[in-house]
């Protein structure tokens, strides 16, 4: 019988049971992608922080002062120490490697071009473009395309095999040189590919791969710093705690945390004689504003879930009340308080595990919606989620539902039957 | 009253008619709410909840885009000024680039030699304004300030070399040495570990070198950035003026997509808010069928019933939405507060939005069911068909 008055119920009312079933779906729909977002803005905001350059660099150990103004290294250029190139693909092995979006090799070496007959001193800058490391199996391509992604080239890249350079925009525009032109450097005929822009110190400088730099240098397989970008958990109180001083567990809670201080120090482990440190100026504003965006959308999505929570409590409502006729008659026919409760119980429920359905698959839809047009990528829903957004819908169901059904089961089925109430 | 004339007796008719006519209207809307408070009330609250959430996301949506870029200028220089080719820049620069930005923004100069220690090792030291850059660049991580004249900021790396116990330490420069103390460790992470920073009038007095650059952080939207950066090229001819494009570029995409983000969650939101007004007034409007009913049998007219009940969506509109809105407002504070550390400041330019939006909406939910019912003869209805 009950089976039967929930079935016929439903059979019979298409129409308002649609109306209700519809709310809820758009309920669970905005939740889910609501939340689906939210779990995920972090991610993708941290990956659009990582245009704003490397925020992690790794140095010789005992490496010597830096002595550069604008641009013009001023040292002995075979001063200090340099790290190896041989150990960089290792970056790729330490326990965050998924987190570590790429790296660039940086050599500065002091060079001397033509210019006009005479020579002019200046900084080339050896490096990875876009070059293709391997490390074992796996192989993946890195550079500064990855790294620094402000610098714009007019003309092509170099190629990272070839002795290709190019020329930083302000050192060209003084050597009235174009892409396609051949220039010397220290002695060497190089084919110029491209313009390079920065709005930095590599304006007045000549980049070039690696190989070229290291060439010119007289030490193969040396490289004097690595830029790192790696995508970070905003730094906290526990996070600049000295490792040197924590316990076991504490010590593995700290190093699988992916904050900069813990990656930089698994760089440390991996290049040996290195020193690896956190840009501040990106690390520090990039946990400030990833803590305010995440902050504000997580504050949004519990806007949204009571938005959502709200207008489907109110169609419950609706849907509820306009049965009353139908109470006082369950009633009038011998229904106890408990039994007319159950039967909108159960249909409340069946609507919506029904609306929770549609509305997550809708929901997941919208995400990846959001995802495509705001950030070029997919937003993935966890299936986890599902029965979590179902219980909820039914729980914000039942609450909607709880105080009309409360007042539909107290009805006098003579009031109700005769519609004065 | 068995004879009275006629004239008097129309006069009256009409003046009781016309007084029963508005009174009875305003009668009809108060008794309505008030005889029907429960479903009246749980329109109210939809009305209110929904005004609120959406006066609460268009006020962040607008004031959101003002933090968010005060965040941004935390990573320092927008702008670089410096002297074409490297030249220092004439005396009064820093004043002038003051004067433009009036406001806008702020600037540090800074100005770069390298200086011998006492075995003879070569160290890049500058001269700044340790006011200005401790503003500027809040990311360094600095043991302690300098304070008194001929005392420094040595970074981390350049510590070990010229004072590894913290002790005072002599520099030379063109045959003029200067006596400094270490205040304070400097720890940045880039170039700044590896200098030694003095304040601008030791610098100038010992090496006579005047600032080359000036670091400038414009606050405002790229355009107005653009603008500034045009306006200090007009003041300063013998100087470059470029953007720093990491920061700006960076800024420019981050910003993009919060806000896109953002716009998408508060039309969702809106349209959810609005949906639940829609769905809980149709309800309450069709629930009073009978009303209506015997409004029409009583010979009230089509219009008089549209009005009556535009009336009474608007009144429940308005009603919903200023106190909707108070709340809205308070919310939209609080987000500030608990997210950002600042009051989102109230946008009163966002009321005739909501309060229109309400009113629309209820609107909408009432004339919907009307039209609907209008067609049903009043006999159905009060015959509960």
């Amino acid at each position: 019988m009950f089976v039967r008055l929930v079935y016929e119920s439903f059979r019979r009312q298409k129409r308002s049971k649609l109306l209700a079933g519809a709310a809820i779906t758009l309920g669970v729909t905005v939740a889910t992608a609501m939340i689906a977002v939210a779990t995920d803005v972090g991610d993708k905001i941290n990956r659009e922080l990582r245009t704003i350059g490397a925020n992690l660099i790794v140095t010789p150990q005992e490496d010597s002062l830096d002595v550069e103004i604008g641009g013009v290294n001023l040292k002995p250029p075979s001063d200090g120490a340099f790290l190896n190139e041989g150990d960089l693909p290792k970056i790729k092995s330490t326990y965050w490697r998924n987190n570590i979006l790429g790296f660039a090799p940086m050599l500065p070496v002091n060079v001397t071009v033509q210019r006009a007959g005479q020579t002019q001193d200046t900084t080339l800058l050896g490096t990875y473009f876009a070059r293709q490391v391997s490390l074992g199996k796996e192989s993946f391509v890195t550079g500064v395309r990855t790294t620094h992604p402000w610098w714009k080239v007019s003309g092509a890249w170099p190629d990272d095999n070839s002795r290709d350079v190019l020329l930083g925009q302000r050192l060209a525009t003084q050597l009235g040189n174009k892409p396609g032109d051949e220039i010397t450097i220290s002695g060497r005929r190089v084919h110029v590919s491209g313009i390079l822009s920065t709005g930095g110190s590599e304006d007045d400088q000549i980049v070039a791969p690696l190989a070229l730099a290291q060439d010119i240098l007289g030490r193969p397989g040396v490289v004097r710093r690595v830029y790192v970008s790696a995508l970070t958990k905003p730094e906290d109180a526990f996070a600049r705690r000295d490792p040197k001083s924590m316990s076991g567990a504490v010590y593995d809670r700290w190093y699988c945390s992916p904050y900069p201080q813990s990656i930089a120090y698994q760089l440390h482990e991996a290049i040996p004689h290195s020193h690896a440190e956190q840009i501040r100026q990106v690390t520090q504003n990039e946990g400030a504003v990833l803590t305010r965006i995440e902050g504000l959308i997580f504050l949004i999505t519990l806007a949204a879930l009571l938005a959502s929570a709200l207008a489907v409590s109110a169609a419950m409502a609706t849907a509820i009340f306009e049965r009353r006729a139908e109470v006082g008659l369950m009633k009038a026919l011998g229904a106890g308080k408990l039994a007319v409760a159950a039967v909108f119980f159960a249909e409340a429920a069946l609507l919506a595990l029904l609306g929770g359905l549609v509305g997550f698959a809708a929901g997941g839809m919208l995400a990846r919606q959001i995802g495509q047009t705001i950030f070029n990528s997919q937003i993935a829903i966890q299936p986890v989620l599902l029965p979590v957004i179902l219980v909820i819908a039914v729980l914000v169901t039942f609450s909607g539902s709880a105080v009309a059904i409360r007042r539909a089961v107290g009805l006098d089925p003579v009031f109700a039957l005769r519609g004065e109430l | 009253m068995s004879t009275p004339t006629p004239y008097v007796a129309r006069d009256l008719a009409d003046s009781r008619a016309r007084a029963v006519h508005s009174s009875m209207f305003f009668r009809m809307l108060v008794r309505a709410a008030v005889l029907r408070r429960g479903r009246a009330a749980s329109a109210l609250l939809a009305m209110i909840v929904a005004a609120a959430v959406a006066t609460a996301m268009l006020n962040l949506y607008v004031d959101v885009q003002a933090k968010l870029r005060r965040e941004f200028r935390n990573y320092g220089a927008n702008i670089i000024v410096a002297g074409k080719n490297g030249a220092p820049l004439p005396a009064d620069t820093f004043a002038r680039v003051s004067s433009t930005l009036a406001g806008r923004g702020l600037a540090a100069p800074l100005a770069l030699v390298v200086a011998r220690t006492s075995d003879g090792q070569p160290v890049v030291v500058a001269g700044t304004d340790f006011d200005r850059v401790r503003q500027l660049d809040r990311w360094w991580s600095v043991s302690n300030w300098p304070s008194a004249p001929q005392e420094a900021l040595v970074g981390t790396r350049a510590l070990s070399v010229v004072s590894p116990k913290n002790q005072p330490f002599d520099l030379s420069f063109k045959g003029h040495t200067i006596h400094l103390t270490p205040a304070g460790t400097l720890r940045s992470g880039a170039a700044e570990d590896s200098r030694i920073f003095l304040s601008l009038t030791d610098f100038i007095s010992w090496t006579g070198v005047r600032p080359s650059t000036i670091e400038v952080a414009a606050n405002g939207s790229p355009e107005e950035i653009a603008a500034i950066m045009s306006q200090l090229e007009q003041v300063l001819p013998s100087a470059d003026v470029r953007p720093v494009r990491q920061i700006m570029e960076g800024e420019a995409r981050v910003f993009g997509k919060t806000r896109s983000t953002l716009l998408a969650a508060t039309t969702l939101i809106i349209l959810t808010a609005a949906l639940c007004v829609l769905s809980t007034l149709m309800g309450w409007v069709f629930d009073r069928r009978r009303d209506f009913a015997i409004m029409k049998a009583l010979g009230a007219s089509g219009r008089l019933l549209n009005t009556f009940f535009a009336a009474e969506a608007v009144a429940l509109g308005a009603t919903g939405a200023l106190i909707g809105f108070v709340l809205g407002i308070g919310i939209a504070a609080w987000i500030g507060r608990v997210n950002f550390h600042a009051p989102v400041v109230p946008r009163f330019s966002v009321l005739p939005i909501v309060l229109a939006g309400s009113m629309v909406v209820t609107l909408l939910s009432a004339i919907l069911p009307i039209s609907l019912l209008r067609r049903v003869q009043p006999a159905v209805i009060l015959r509960g068909e």
